[in-house]
């Protein structure tokens, strides 16, 4: 794969002209899906797909276009050609761009991650009978992914790792359900076993009696997976400088009210787990650490090249659309053991759902609970909670409202497959919050 | 355009003992052009092209997805995805035959008048440049930008069974925003929210007069949402406009009737569903005003074809009629797990993904009353436009929305601009407090180009069309 770049990254290098500069980039996987439903194999197969990126500066307009890569190179050459004579047709008939940004020359790298995974071959037999004799569904994607990097400047990049994830939920007889999710690069078949009989464990106290709670506010507990979800929340209108200048973010309160969040609550954009390339889509390195809120302050925005030269900031290579791509919140004092007891009487919540901006400039979230959510009285869980939507402010739970931060952090890996499969995840541990909004 | 391939011939240069044999080539290219703040953002042409080869084994599906369409290409791609089916045969959650896959030929092109591809980059930049000037009524618009995206989707099926069917499509998804900030106060509008404004059709779609006409409504309705009034928390009536209707019916209707949730496919990712197998034909959905169809046949909508990925033929069916829960959304693979009747709804996002159950057009057909008509029976309450928020829970139960623009409604008339509407409820409640819909004339067609769902997961193109709808007692109520 990373030869078949090379080839198609330097042919065309050679093909531009001397006002013209060219970025090309790769995004590739060799992956193979078997989704599951009730401990069987709903559908299963394997997918080869590689999408070539270019980027061409000209004329002072910037064209895009991409396509996928066949494998068949004199093939794969006539479409990248075809793609530079139409940009470079383009670029003599739409408007000329002001902060055209053209790519810097921030140094070359190269990673290639090798690991004992689970071979394809494999799969079915080490996954289907541990499984068995539970309601189990969900999904593994499997296999290789590739990210390069290069341009006309001289600058190359390039990622390639090895990743598993099994991504599943178990089924209660009364439809309570627990979730999982079992990722890594070297399986280890012993391991496996082990977190899917925590998970069975789970299940079994999903079948207490559930609890009706009413609307309301209530201490609430959020395990590291909900608070993941509230952090991925600052991936849309929210820490992305162009949004708060456009208008459109959740934090224009902290940077135009100095508005600020609980002394407890850190978070930053974090590379040094090295499981994302360092390196964006433009070929820019960002720096291994960005704070972004320390001790409640907002430090840093996410700043791509292009907002920096359009709204006179100072760029940190954030992607062009200023999403955290690792982000790392940081660990408190609560212990483990010590959740039931500080929560005494409200919520213990595992994972919620389908989050959404209700008053995007308060920084207000709607969404639901799902899977294991327990209602807790004198410190000890009662039984699970019927789903509840709930719609409260970042600035309440993340702010005033913020008691506690659990002193472990979990990885929660981004199992996301739109389009193509996602890597990396989000760090963060659990949180304490005094008060949280049910509302249906 | 795709590069012509012979699908068939390639078929034939599968060589593995399967007792099916299938493979869907897809093409597809975006080109999405925008402009924001006068400054082009976007002038891009994205396309993917590749092949699913699909095979069934002991009554287990396998497939390979790649983009390697030459003889050589296939033959591995047909080798791997047998093994695939043939290893997981053991455990198959449903024993397929090739009744799921039927035997279908024919052909599908969207209608329209004229092409949009004929439309020159500069024209496009040109026109977008107007718009966004347009949108900028004031200086308070701290944010306007302008979007054309023309996509071409080419496909092309065949199978061992004789199936060939090849369907063209053009699209068009338009949309203009305002963002306008008065201090901490920020409100934006857009062209039907959310990218709803989205078709099959031609260059006939961009009128510039009527474009520059909306993008100074658009600013306009920005500005004055400044000034507005928060919207009033409490029990009322709510009168729904059609760009809002549209995701309503997407999130409370479409979802839940999808077959492979409620047989729980989809119960790790986007959810079960509050309706059982034992509920067709006999549960009441919503009051007697709702009826709500699968239609694939309205020539403009989103997601209009002729057959689904599976190759059954798509036809328009009532899903629900008067109320009453009469069909679910399931294709040939779901009607045999689940021994419902279903649809046409077997779709994949594009040839790197299987096929699975999917809305296409989902639609409220019309009813009697005229807009003036359902105004003028409101005493208190509020008619909203445009959505800007969604969020429902898994069992498709408990929903919120929030709009971008609303009116109050005084005793039987529009009043004064609300800002920030909301409302929530629980599905099957809401639909039957549907008290009147709207006649022909209040009718619009929209559209996603956002449905998520499945694992691995799609995105897929959707259409929605809906007449203005008054649902009564409903929680509504305004921003923090
Ligand atoms: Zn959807």
């Amino acid at each position: 794969m990373e030869n078949q770049f090379k080839t198609i990254s330097k042919t065309l290098f050679s093909l531009i002209n001397k006002d013209e500069v060219l970025t090309v980039s790769l995004t590739g996987e060799k992956s193979q899906f078997i989704r599951l439903n009730n401990a069987k194999i709903r559908q299963t197969g394997l997918v080869n797909d590689t999408d070539i990126n270019l980027k061409m500066i000209s004329n002072g307009t910037t064209c895009t276009g991409s396509f996928t890569l066949s494998g068949n190179d004199s093939f794969d050459l006539g479409r990248a050609k075809s793609e530079i004579e139409r940009m470079r047709t383009e670029s003599s008939q739409i408007l000329k761009d002001p902060y055209v940004t053209m790519p810097s020359e921030s140094g070359s790298s190269h990673e290639i991650k090798r690991s004992n995974g689970l071979s394809f071959e494999n799969a079915v037999d080490a996954i289907m009978p541990s499984i068995q004799g539970v309601d189990f569904v969900g999904i593994l994607s499997n296999g290789r992914m590739f990210r390069g990097n290069a341009n006309s400047l001289g600058q190359e990049h390039w990622f390639e790792t090895e990743s598993f994830s099994l991504d599943y939920s178990l089924v209660a007889k009364n439809h309570q359900m627990v979730k999982g999710t079992f990722a890594g690069t070297d399986w280890n078949q012993n391991n496996f076993e082990q977190y899917l009989d925590q998970s069975k464990k789970k299940l079994k106290m999903m079948e207490l009696n559930p609890v009706k709670i009413d609307t309301g506010n209530y201490k609430t507990w959020f395990e590291p997976a909900a608070v993941s979800d509230f952090i991925n929340m600052f991936s849309w209108n929210g820490i992305s400088e162009a949004s708060i200048q456009q208008g459109c973010s959740g934090f224009g309160r902290m940077r135009n009210e100095n508005i600020k969040l609980s002394a407890k609550f850190s978070i930053s954009e974090d590379f040094s787990l090295g499981l994302v390339p360092k390196f964006n889509s433009n070929g820019e390195v960002s720096v291994e650490r960005v704070p972004i809120i320390s001790s409640g302050e907002l430090k840093n925005t996410l700043v791509s090249s292009r907002t920096a030269s359009e709204y006179g900031q100072v760029s940190n290579y954030a992607e062009p659309s200023e999403h955290l791509r690792s982000p790392s919140m940081a660990p408190g004092e609560l212990n483990q053991n010590d959740i039931l007891n500080e929560i005494d009487r409200g919520l213990y919540l595992s994972n919620i759902h389908y989050l959404n901006w209700s008053d995007n400039p308060k920084g207000r979230i709607t969404g639901l609970t799902r899977y294991a959510c327990f209602w807790v009285e004198s410190g000890e869980i009662v039984g699970p909670i019927d789903t509840m939507r709930f719609d409260d402010s970042f600035y309440n739970y993340f702010g005033d409202s913020l008691l506690q931060v659990g002193k472990e952090t979990e990885f929660i890996p981004s199992t996301s497959t739109y389009g193509n499969r996602e890597m990396g995840g989000t760090t963060c541990p659990g949180i304490l919050a005094d008060s949280f909004a049910l509302t249906l | 355009m795709r590069d012509k391939i012979n699908l068939k011939s390639l078929l034939d240069a599968v060589n593995v003992p399967a007792d099916w044999v299938g493979i869907r080539e897809v093409y597809e290219s975006n080109t999405p052009r925008m402009i924001r703040d006068g400054i082009p953002v976007s002038n891009g042409h994205y396309s993917t092209h590749g092949v699913m080869v699909e095979v069934l084994v002991n009554g287990q599906f396998g497939y390979f997805g790649t983009p390697d369409i030459s003889k050589k290409g296939i033959e591995e791609a047909s080798n791997k995805a047998y093994f695939q089916a043939k290893a997981a045969s053991k455990y198959a959650l449903h024993r397929f035959t090739d009744e799921v896959r039927p035997k279908s030929a024919g052909k599908y092109s969207s209608e329209f008048e004229k092409d949009l591809r004929d439309i020159s980059a500069k024209d496009i930049n040109i026109m977008l440049l107007d718009a966004c000037n347009a949108l900028k009524v004031s200086d308070k618009i701290v944010s306007a930008s302008s979007l054309a995206n023309v996509i071409e989707t080419n496909f092309h099926f065949v199978s061992s069974n004789g199936s060939d069917v090849v369907q063209d499509f053009l699209m068009l998804e338009f949309d203009l925003s305002a963002t306008a900030v008065d201090g901490a106060n920020q409100q934006t509008r857009t062209f039907g929210g959310m990218r709803g404004t989205c078709r099959q059709t031609g260059r006939e779609f961009l009128d510039n007069i009527e474009i520059l006409a909306q993008a100074n409504k658009i600013g306009n309705q920005a500005i004055e949402l400044l000034s507005a009034d928060e919207t009033p928390t409490g029990e009322m009536d709510i009168v729904i406009a059609p760009d809002q209707m549209m995701l309503q019916i997407h999130e409370s209707i479409g979802h839940a009737l999808e077959v492979d949730r409620i047989l729980g496919d989809e119960r790790n990712y986007a959810g079960w569903s509050f309706v059982k197998l034992e509920d067709f034909g006999k549960m009441q959905y919503g009051s007697k005003h709702m009826n709500i169809t699968f239609d694939p046949t309205v020539s403009s909508e989103f997601a209009s074809y002729a057959f689904d990925d599976g190759g059954l033929k798509a036809e328009r069916e009532y899903l629900i009629k008067d109320g009453l829960l009469v069909r679910g959304l399931g294709g040939k693979e779901s009607q045999v797990r689940s021994g419902l009747e279903g649809v046409a709804n077997f779709r994949a996002s594009s040839w790197n993904r299987a096929p699975i159950d999917r809305m296409a057009n989902i639609n409220l057909e019309p009813g009697e009353s005229s807009f003036d008509e359902i105004i003028g029976s409101v005493e208190k309450g509020i008619y909203v436009e445009s959505n800007r928020s969604w969020s429902i829970d898994d069992y498709r139960n408990k929903f919120q929305f929030g709009c971008e623009y609303g009116k109050m409604i005084e005793n039987g008339k529009l009043t004064k601009t609300i800002k920030n509407p909301n409302y929530r409820g629980i599905s099957n409640p809401f639909w039957n407090s549907l008290k009147m819909v709207g006649n022909g004339d209040t009718y619009g067609i929209y559209g996603t180009p956002n449905c998520g769902k499945g694992e691995p997961n799609q995105v897929i193109r959707v259409g929605h069309a809906s007449p203005l709808c008054l649902f009564e007692n409903i929680q509504v109520f305004g921003g923090a």
